[in-house]
């Protein structure tokens, strides 16, 4: 018998080591997220999955799975907040969804949309941030980068290469590629890296791919990523280990 | 700064006065009228700034997403910089477009022109056409419309949604679609879309059948009117396909001097430059485009529906071409010289948009799975077609990472520039009284300014009036006389 805790009044159990996100994906309960990814160490950094644990507010992808926490989520106070940081996330950088070839694919649209944010709210920043479109078969566009450092962790703990970093603190805070010239050529990154599939933005792109996939195919203009993002979590995992729902994932 | 006063006979007699264009009315058009020491007008300009900073603005960005992108450059007509664009990137990438691409692309663009004209000529003009210029402003709208032609204003918002259709069907949306990429089309139309169209179509032909005859009855009515209301000559640049056909998709350029003399023929768009040069004034950002034989002066012509229709050799579906021939043979040929001319050539091309949609959804390479090509890569790229409101030119020049380093566009607006100056200058003759400025003439300057069908957004407020300043200043620059109205038909 596993421990449980309460999420928006239902019981979800969870074994030990969860952390309260997964172990909520993993009983079909969807908490909005966009730098936690299934298959990486949880990281923290966009507060979207923020939740109300015992009356106290914290990032439910890190935060441990404990016996009979109060856990509130899909309440209008945490949705508040969800909202105004996606509207800063949208300030802070040049997200131009109509011409953006992740338009329909994107996580951080997707969730606008899902949150029902229809206008940005805040003074929009226009950051200089010039393409990387050195490399012959990948583009870097940082215009769209949130920081979630998922491209980081799959560079580093997947590919094994450390193709790209954080540097800069604060507002000032960017995504760097670590080779002496700063350009993506100069690194030994090629199209089948874990690194080229994590981006939930439309940062790290294949070139020449564009808009070759039609509106009404895209990911998200079937169903809502509420309801995709369950899609993707680990659920039961047979006896090896092995997590059916996780193949397959992106 | 006495040079490059077009149409002044002593130029050294008018005083240049830089108009800062931000002084402008928001949203408002605005138009200044020149006056001679005879107290004639002698110049118009109509000042546009609703172009500036694409061009700039493109730069950097990666080659395949232009054809989405340019879309925002205007809300007015989306689709036709998108298939501008990708026609110019079907180059970049060395394509050959596949029959299913071209034809895709050709449905969308027939389907654009159709919703153009539509919302042009039943929304925006038949207030004033149908009401008379000088009506009550209360009326001359479209909500007037409905109440007095229910039929007509029915036809027109139908023709207009099936319009959008077709775009929806091609693009994936009715705006900001992405169906055409550089090298072909993302999708096909599958049996279903084709038959959602198909059951509507024969209707659609039928009353766009219907517009080209009201335009022809109001000729008929107001004769005199119609034939010189703000008649001017001009020189002509259209496309025309191999043999001659009125094409709106793909052909060589035609121009055409005011007497008919051909000037250049199905020349090759890919060095435009050659035939096509744009002069910048200081009084305005809008370039000012002129064929390059006949000098900065002279050489400033007209585009769209008019030059089309009455340049091409035919137009190649039957409904169309039988109202072409009547068109040009109607009262000796004067209709198809008028500025007002414009709307029964624009009723003319929606029909045939409409026979080509309806032949288009008959073939089977509509479902076609062969969608892009590609071939040897390019450094420069053109693409032009025919849009609804004239040539359309995007000309791009894209380095070995793949992004664009350099862009020009020529909007149909842009290549009417002067031509719109002229109609207005012809206006302004006809009506001006003295040197006060009327709510008649400003009413008669909007017809004029409307005839050309101007991508503005002043022109094309779908409701109301265009907003819009006139403003008469004397031979020293002076102020004389002022007078604007707004959208919702207040002078002040
Ligand atoms: S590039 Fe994408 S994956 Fe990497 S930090 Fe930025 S948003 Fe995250
Ligand atoms: S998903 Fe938890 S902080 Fe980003």
């Amino acid at each position: 018998m596993s421990d449980t805790f309460q999420l928006d009044g239902a019981t979800v159990p969870f074994e030990p080591g969860q952390t309260v996100m997964q172990a909520a994906l993993a009983a079909g309960h969807y908490i909005p997220h966009l730098c936690y990814h299934p298959e990486f160490k949880p990281h923290g950094s966009c507060k979207l999955c923020t939740v109300k644990v015992n009356g106290r507010t914290t990032a439910s992808c890190t935060m441990p799975a404990e016996a009979n926490l109060n856990v509130e989520s899909n309440i209008e106070e945490m949705n508040a907040l969800r909202r105004t940081l996606v509207q800063m996330l949208f300030a802070e950088g040049n997200h131009f969804c109509p011409s953006c070839e992740k338009s329909g694919n994107c996580m951080l649209q997707a969730l606008g949309y899902d949150l029902e944010v229809h206008a940005t709210g805040f003074r929009h920043l226009y950051p200089d941030r010039p393409l990387d479109a050195s490399h012959p078969d990948i583009l870097l566009d940082f215009n769209r980068c949130i920081l979630c450092e998922l491209c980081v962790r799959a560079s580093s703990e997947v590919d094994g290469k450390n193709v790209f970093a954080l540097a800069g603190r604060g507002i000032t805070k960017h995504l760097i590629v670590n080779a002496e010239s700063g350009l993506l050529k100069d690194t030994n990154i090629a199209l089948s890296d874990k690194a080229m599939q994590v981006c939930p933005v439309g940062v790290i792109l294949p070139k020449r791919v564009g808009f070759s996939q039609p509106v009404g195919v895209r990911r998200y203009d079937q169903r809502p990523i509420s309801a995709q993002a369950l899609d993707d979590a680990p659920r039961q995992t047979d006896a090896s280990g092995n997590c059916e729902a996780c193949e397959g994932s992106s | 700064m006495g040079n490059n006063l077009e149409t002044a006979a002593h130029p050294e007699n008018l005083r240049r006065v830089a108009i800062d264009p931000v002084s402008r009315v928001e949203g408002h058009g605005k138009v200044t009228l020149l006056l001679d020491e005879n107290d004639h007008v002698q110049q118009v300009r109509l000042h546009i700034v609703e172009f500036r900073g694409f061009e700039k603005f493109v730069q950097g960005r990666p080659y395949w997403e232009a054809p989405v992108m340019v879309q925002r450059l205007c809300g007015i007509c989306p689709v036709s910089h998108h298939i501008a664009a990708s026609k110019a990137m079907d180059m970049i990438v060395g394509a050959t477009i596949t029959p299913t691409a071209e034809k895709v692309r050709r449905l969308m663009h027939y389907g654009q022109i159709l919703q153009s004209h539509a919302l042009h000529f039943f929304h925006l003009c038949s207030p004033d056409l149908l009401f008379g210029f000088d009506s009550d402003v209360a009326k001359r709208n479209i909500v007037g419309i409905v109440a007095a032609y229910p039929d007509i204003a029915k036809q027109g918002v139908l023709l207009r949604k099936f319009g959008q259709e077709v775009i929806r069907v091609t693009a994936g949306k009715r705006i900001h679609g992405t169906g055409s990429i550089p090298g072909g089309v993302n999708k096909n139309v599958s049996i279903e879309e084709r038959d959602y169209l198909l059951k509507d179509v024969e209707q659609i032909v039928t009353w766009s059948r219907e517009s080209v005859g009201i335009a022809r009855k109001l000729f008929e009515q107001n004769l005199d009117l119609y034939n010189n209301f703000g008649r001017f000559d001009a020189h002509t640049l259209n496309m025309v396909r191999a043999d001659g056909a009125l094409d709106l998709y793909h052909g060589g350029l035609r121009a055409r001097d005011m007497s008919g003399k051909t000037l250049f023929d199905h020349y090759d768009y890919g060095h435009y430059w050659d035939v096509i040069f744009e002069d910048v004034k200081p009084w305005s950002y809008m370039k000012f485009p002129f064929l390059r034989s006949l000098g900065t002066e002279n050489g400033w012509y007209r585009v769209g529906p008019l030059s089309r229709v009455t340049q091409c050799d035919f137009i190649p579906s039957p409904l169309a071409e039988a109202e072409r021939k009547a068109f040009l043979a109607f009262d000796g040929g004067k209709a198809a010289g008028a500025t007002l001319g414009f709307h029964w050539a624009r009723m003319i091309e929606m029909l045939h948009a409409a026979e080509v949609i309806r032949d288009l959804l008959h073939d089977p390479d509509l479902q076609g799975t062969d969608l892009v090509s590609t071939g040897e890569r390019q450094e420069r790229g053109v693409g032009v077609i025919e849009a609804p409101r004239g040539t359309l030119i995007h000309h791009y020049k894209v380095d070995e990472n793949d992004q664009i380093v350099r862009c020009n566009l020529i909007v149909s607006t842009t290549h009417n520039n002067q031509a719109m100056n002229e109609a207005i200058r012809q206006v302004a003759r006809q009506y001006l009284d003295g040197k006060k400025l009327t709510e008649g003439l400003l009413n008669h300057i909007e017809v004029a300014i409307r005839a050309f069908d101007p991508c503005l957004s002043c022109a094309t407020h779908a409701l109301g009036k265009m907003p819009l300043e006139v403003e008469l200043l004397d031979a020293e620059g002076g102020r004389v006389d002022r007078l604007t109205r707004s959208s919702s038909g207040v002078f002040e």
